[in-house]
């Protein structure tokens, strides 16, 4: 970059507005230089600095007796028992993954995995949340092969099985897909490594792949909407190395077995600049860096594109002067570069120097204090019209096959086969086989035998959250707390990625605010804390005349929960002999139902009343049930209601269910495709005893029928649907949509 | 027995390996360094699954010039047991030591799912707990797994019984459309000469234990337990 005049108009194009960049001025007493100006405007940077969405973040509850370290860290840190810890977050690469969608992913899941063994944990499972566009969009199809492609081509390679997440298909998403990536690691609690640098002197050590000119300004990108210009952004987009990030891991896990670190933190969004800034910052000590040393990999870069590239599979550690000679063979072992790039100071600065001339000088408290927050205006809040009377014009066999075939709900198989589930030797559950992953912790992780495991899921209904933004954001937490306990798993905590449209619009600021006021309400019912997360806003893409067109608000929702042994996970296959028993009421919620959508073509209504304290009885109950022994295949009802999950069991246990008269009073419509929440479907060999129990719990549950060993669906009125038609019509998605 | 497995740079399933050959023998195996010259005393040597080297030039390539595979070489000479799992398998073919290639999937897609194989032979080291003709699950985890090799090759090693295993589909059968990757004859493990060494690309160290969904995959260690013991 030619040496280009600091002022406003280059503030404006770092994306920092006239007033930020007036108190850059004030803080400085000066005009800043360029790479200054780089470290402010990306350290004040909605995706670094949170400054739209801190105020309500800071709503939400984070603690609870098993959290170790909530939101601040790299990722949140649970207690799940015998000296270990769950070390989890999720992150999003929205943007990246629409203008390059391979690397996009990639470097997504790239990041998402630092986030986590950094704070030395071995990672043991990745999961992810997707969102993409109609499937009638052209674009779509290359969009969805290529994330696919990406997160799998990095997953893989890593040797991180990817075990879980959820897809779905909408048009708000054409030009702005969410590509949200989840990492679970396992660390022992007395072995947890913090960002915080300290030590005057201590040395300032660079690991990992070389700087290049990659991704230079990517986190700014991530914070502005997409125009017509996105294709040319695509030099912002970072390319990942997932060979090197197996190195990286495996001698940053070799070093965390040594004394050697003080403070670790990778080089995410804002690569050197938010690392160093941050565990200086953290520290309450200044850091100098000599960008002489930094390794790198094209020559003549400026200090601006050092402090600002974003290339991947790098990390910043501080670490104890003597043991300099220790943590250099190990790097040298893996073949990964090791450099002392500066150190710790007291000057509370960070002082960036190269080719012997100081290129940035800026006061960190000042830098992390002044950081703007904004409290955005509001719109109204939004108050769906209830569902008014609809009719079933196709009847229930005819809507069941459109149900299951249709693109939120078909069969996932085409995707998760691209992904290795099983590397690690870990895990219980795969993709598909339960609401939640299993994944056991292994002899490696825990040092002894042990048969505990973690249950994990993501989860989020975007059309809810449309029409109720605080009922939506409940019930993303509602579904995954469910899925989790479908499992028998007892839910701990929760990762958020909150993917919204453009802050400064009040209506989008509303739909975050009332996402988050649900969210905290149900997570604070649930016992069911947010340790981390991710905000990712300005998810609209401009439309040619002018207006912009903002997702689906999504609040995704990443679960994780504890099974103190994993032989007692259950899936949610049938078996033939079983009674099938549901539990919960059933009021026929139609509204932004599926069967709304997709029988008559309508996004409408109030999405489904929560109960939380039912959430939490039913779920408790659903666990106990589990614990005794007398559940042996087990699904909450959510897309698509009951006569779906039915479906998805049979399916999956290759057996038939003869089915019983609903309740009357019910439309046959609304008992077969209502989205009723607090709901679970249980398969049990002893239907009496679980009854009882439910009675005594004073949990709704009746039996709805049994598992027949035929190859149907027997619809109470006589009609049977062969599990072949229902096979045939879920398998055709993806590969109609992605190989024709 | 004793067992080692090699880790070279971006070797990823050496865990899985040690839990399966752990349960089996209940003895921890050695993790050998890609860089060592000298073998300790082993009966068995693992190439196990992973990305060596990135799987930069072409899977395998790299690390079949690794200084330790001398090593393996010197081992396997001398009659010592050798198995290859799908990068171990790709390793060994780019080494010579067994016959064929591999190459991308014919559907230009990693696999990911679980498959069935068909035991071709029951009378050596690796399959003697199986009966020939024996069909197993086994979950497949690779993106070049399509075994080729030019056709008096493959006549060769089919006449000199060292087809190890082919895909089927769970009733036995095999025919072009059971080959999950387009593989040649539907191929899915080959022996060398001695028999002594086998490669293959699925994973039956990943389905050893009734929690990961099953135990199709135990014959293979119990097979070399029986036969290695010392």
């Amino acid at each position: 970059m030619t040496a280009r005049t600091v002022d406003a108009a280059l503030a404006r194009e770092f994306g920092l507005s006239n007033e930020e960049y007036e108190r850059v001025l004030a803080i400085m007493g000066r005009t800043p230089s360029l790479t200054e100006l780089g470290i402010f405007s990306v350290m004040w940077s909605e995706h670094c600095s949170y400054k739209s969405s801190r105020v309500w973040l800071k709503t939400l509850p984070t603690t609870a007796p098993w959290v170790i370290h909530g939101p601040g860290e790299n990722a949140g840190v649970v207690d799940i028992g015998r000296g270990l810890a769950a070390i989890f977050k999720m992150e999003s690469h929205n943007h990246p993954s629409f203008i390059e969608p391979y690397q996009g992913a990639a470097t997504g899941v790239g990041g998402i995995l630092r986030d986590v063994f950094t704070m030395g944990a071995r990672p043991v499972a990745n999961l992810n949340a997707l969102r993409f566009g109609s499937p009638e969009n052209p674009v779509t199809r290359r969009i969805v092969d290529g994330v696919v492609r990406g997160i799998g081509g990095y997953g893989n390679c890593v040797g991180v099985p990817t075990v879980g997440g959820e897809i779905n298909f909408h048009p708000s998403f054409d030009g702005n897909p969410l590509v949200n990536a989840m990492t679970v690691g396992i660390a022992r609690t007395d072995r947890i490594f913090l960002s915080a640098a300290a030590g005057i002197g201590n040395p300032v050590v660079y690991v990992g792949s070389r700087t290049g000119r990659d991704g230079i300004h990517g986190a700014t990108m991530a914070s502005a909407e997409f125009g017509a210009d996105a294709e040319a952004k695509r030099p912002t987009v970072q390319v990942g190395d997932p060979f090197v990030e197996k190195l990286l891991i495996e001698a940053c896990l070799e070093l965390m077995a040594t004394d050697a670190i003080v403070a670790i933190q990778d080089m995410g969004a804002a690569g050197l600049t938010s690392s160093s800034v941050e565990m200086a910052g953290k520290g309450g000590v200044g850091i100098e860096l000599d960008l002489d040393h930094v390794p790198q990999r094209e020559r003549g870069m400026t200090a601006y594109e050092m402090m600002l590239s974003e290339s991947q599979e790098r990390m910043l550690i501080v670490i104890r002067p003597d043991r300099e000679d220790v943590a250099r063979a190990i790097f040298d072992k893996w073949e990964l570069d090791f450099a002392v790039i500066g150190h710790i100071t007291e000057t509370g600065h960070i002082v960036v120097k190269h080719r012997g001339v100081v290129e940035a000088d800026i006061p960190l408290d000042p830098l992390a204090e002044q950081a703007p927050l904004y409290r955005r205006p509001l719109g109204d809040r939004v108050v769906p019209e209830p569902l008014g009377r609809v009719h079933d014009p196709i009847g229930t066999e005819a809507a069941l096959l459109r149900l299951i075939g249709s693109p939120d709900i078909a069969s996932r198989a085409w995707v998760w086969n691209q992904y290795d589930s099983t590397v690690g030797g870990r895990t219980v559950r795969r993709p598909g086989a339960a609401d939640a992953a299993v994944v056991v912790v292994s002899e490696d992780d825990a040092g002894f035998d042990s048969t505990l495991a973690l249950a994990l899921t993501t989860d989020c209904t975007p059309r809810y959250v449309q029409a109720c933004a605080r009922t939506g954001g409940a019930q993303a937490v509602a579904e995954a707390y469910r899925n989790l306990c479908a499992v028998g798993a007892t839910p701990l905590a929760v990762t958020d990625n909150l993917n919204f449209g453009n802050p400064e619009r009040p209506e989008i600021m509303r739909q975050f605010a009332d996402a988050i006021e649900g969210m905290g309400v149900a997570c604070r019912a649930l016992d069911f804390p947010v340790v981390s997360g991710n905000v990712s806003l300005y998810n609209e893409t401009k439309n040619p005349d002018g207006t912009t067109t903002a997702i689906l608000p999504t609040p995704a929702i990443g679960g994780l929960g504890v099974l103190e042994d994993a032989n007692r996970a259950v899936g949610l296959s049938l078996a033939p002999g079983l009674s099938l028993v549901l539990i919960g009421e059933t009021a026929g919620a139609l509204g932004q139902s599926l069967w709304l959508r997709e029988v008559l073509g309508q996004e409408e209504g109030a999405p489904p009343p929560l109960d939380l304290a039912a959430e939490r009885r039913h779920g408790a109950f659903v666990r106990d049930q589990i614990a005794a022994g007398r559940i042996a295949a087990s699904h909450d009802l959510a897309d698509g209601g009951l006569l779906v999950a039915i479906a998805e069991m049979a399916m999956a246990g290759r057996t038939g269910v003869a089915l019983d008269t609903p309740p009357s009073g019910l439309p046959p419509y609304g008992w077969w495709f209502g989205e009723d929440q607090a709901r679970y479907l249980l398969g049990t060999a002893e239907p009496d005893a679980l009854l009882a129990a439910a009675a005594s719990a004073g949990v709704p549950a009746r039996i709805i029928g049994h598992a027949d060993g035929s190859d149907g669906l027997t619809l109470p009125e006589g009609v049977t649907i062969s599990l072949a038609r229902l096979r045939a019509a879920h398998d055709r998605f993806f590969p109609a949509l992605m190989d024709a | 027995m004793r067992a080692g497995i090699v880790v070279f740079p971006g070797t990823n399933r050496e865990r899985d390996m040690a839990i399966a050959l752990h349960r089996v023998t209940g003895i921890r195996p050695m993790m050998l360094w890609h860089r060592d010259t000298k073998l300790p005393k082993l009966d068995l040597v693992v190439l196990p699954g992973g990305f060596s080297h990135g799987d930069y030039l072409r899977c395998g390539a790299m690390a079949a010039h690794s200084p330790v595979m001398s090593a393996v070489r010197a081992h396997a000479a001398t009659g010592g047991a050798v198995l290859g799992v799908c990068n171990g398998f790709q390793i060994l073919t780019e080494a010579q030591l067994l016959p064929g290639a591999l190459l991308r999937n014919a559907g230009l897609r990693f696999l990911s799912q679980d498959w069935h194989l068909r035991v071709e032979r029951a009378d050596t080291i690796f399959t003697s707990a199986w009966r020939q003709g024996d069909i197993f699950r086994v979950p497949l985890a690779h993106g070049d797994g399509n075994y080729i090799a030019d056709a008096d090759t493959l006549d060769r090693i089919e006449d000199e019984g060292q087809v190890a295993f082919r895909y089927c589909d769970a009733e036995g059968r095999v025919s072009p459309e059971t080959s999950p990757n387009g593989s040649a004859r539907s191929i899915a493990g080959v022996f060398d000469r001695s028999r002594r060494i086998l490669g293959l690309m699925p994973h039956p160290e990943d389905l050893v234990d009734p929690l990961m969904g099953g135990t199709d995959g135990l014959p293979l260690f119990k097979s070399l337990l029986e036969s290695l013991v010392s």
